[in-house]
């Protein structure tokens, strides 16, 4: 299935969750905030949240510099 | 609303503005506008703020200037490595405008000292370099309603985003709570980063005091230098905020 990953298309397994997605993008789970289809997904819920075609999916790193 | 012959002169640029002119140059030098770190983002936000005309500047940070800032702090000059970080950009800043009242406060922004600051100015830009100082300007502004710009950066890339506090979605219904400190020694950010962001956050202010155009609100801006590309990120209030939600939404 396709999913929209920070604006660029990305190929994803059907039944992958968003917990799945982070590990493949190499994200630190700690330290991003993600948005599916503008709605924030906690880190506890993150496992549990299956995806799905045409997902829009954005993934925030915590910038803590000034 | 009277202007000098010196300040007409100053102010030319923006008083040919149609939407800034007398009326608007007035509304900055009535704006009152509190920078919170006097460092890498800091540094340009309250140059250009100075230069614009704001009225009121506020410049609050406990550092003092090291070598290793200066590659991306640029108010400060190498003769000034070892002073207070609020003296030297003071220093700059009335060079640069000495009708800006400047108000120095050289000390870090606490869970103690955050109410009396905040009220004495009417915008906050949070230029801190930490996030328990950024968890606490959201958390601080929220209680206050004081609106602010929000920016963070690292490495290449960072973030800024405007927050209308209990109006526009904060800084919490995206970054929920503090992350654990890393413990690793900073890298980067390269200079240009915050220059970029801390320069969106002048805007921001100056666009608040005037009322003008459209604040970036309910929408979080990344930059990434090394692709040059700006994204705009919608973001919402949430139910669930644990600042701004609804006390009675239960967390999901």
């Amino acid at each position: 299935m396709q999913l929209l990953v920070n604006g660029k298309t990305l190929e994803r397994p059907e039944g992958d969750t968003l917990a799945g997605l982070l590990v493949a993008l190499g994200a630190d789970a700690g330290r991003v905030a993600v948005l599916v289809n503008d709605e924030v997904v906690p880190q506890a819920r993150r496992a549990a949240a299956a995806l799905h075609a045409g997902d829009r999916v954005e993934v925030l790193t915590f910038a803590g510099g000034g | 609303m009277d202007f000098t012959p010196e300040e007409q002169q100053r102010y030319a640029r923006q008083l040919a503005l149609p939407e800034i002119g007398t009326a608007g140059q007035a509304k900055l030098r009535a704006g009152r506008v509190l920078v919170i770190g006097a460092g890498g983002l800091g540094s340009p936000a309250a140059l250009y703020l100075a230069a614009a005309g704001v009225g009121t500047l506020g410049l609050m940070d406990g550092d003092a200037v090291d070598l290793s800032n200066l590659q991306r702090q640029i108010l400060h000059a190498t003769a000034d490595v070892g002073r207070r970080k609020v003296e030297s950009a003071a220093a700059k800043l009335r060079a640069l405008n000495p009708q800006t009242e400047l108000r120095l406060f050289p000390e870090r922004f606490t869970a103690a000292n955050a109410a009396a600051r905040l009220a004495d100015f009417n915008f906050v830009v949070d230029a801190t370099d930490n996030f328990a100082s950024k968890f606490l300007i959201a958390d601080a502004c929220h209680a206050a309603g004081r609106p602010y710009a929000h920016a963070g950066i690292l490495r290449f890339h960072g973030q800024v985003m405007t927050v209308l506090p209990g109006k526009t979605a904060c800084y919490r219904c995206v970054f929920e709570q503090q992350p654990p400190e890393t413990g690793a020694s900073p890298q980067g950010p390269l200079g240009v980063v915050p220059g970029v962001l801390g320069t969106l956050q002048a805007a921001e202010a100056i666009k608040f005091l005037l009322g003008l155009g459209q604040l970036l609100t309910d929408r979080l801006l990344t930059f990434d230098a090394l692709t040059l590309r700006f994204r705009e990120v919608p973001v919402k209030r949430q139910p669930h905020c644990r600042l701004c939600g609804d006390p009675d939404h239960a967390r999901p």
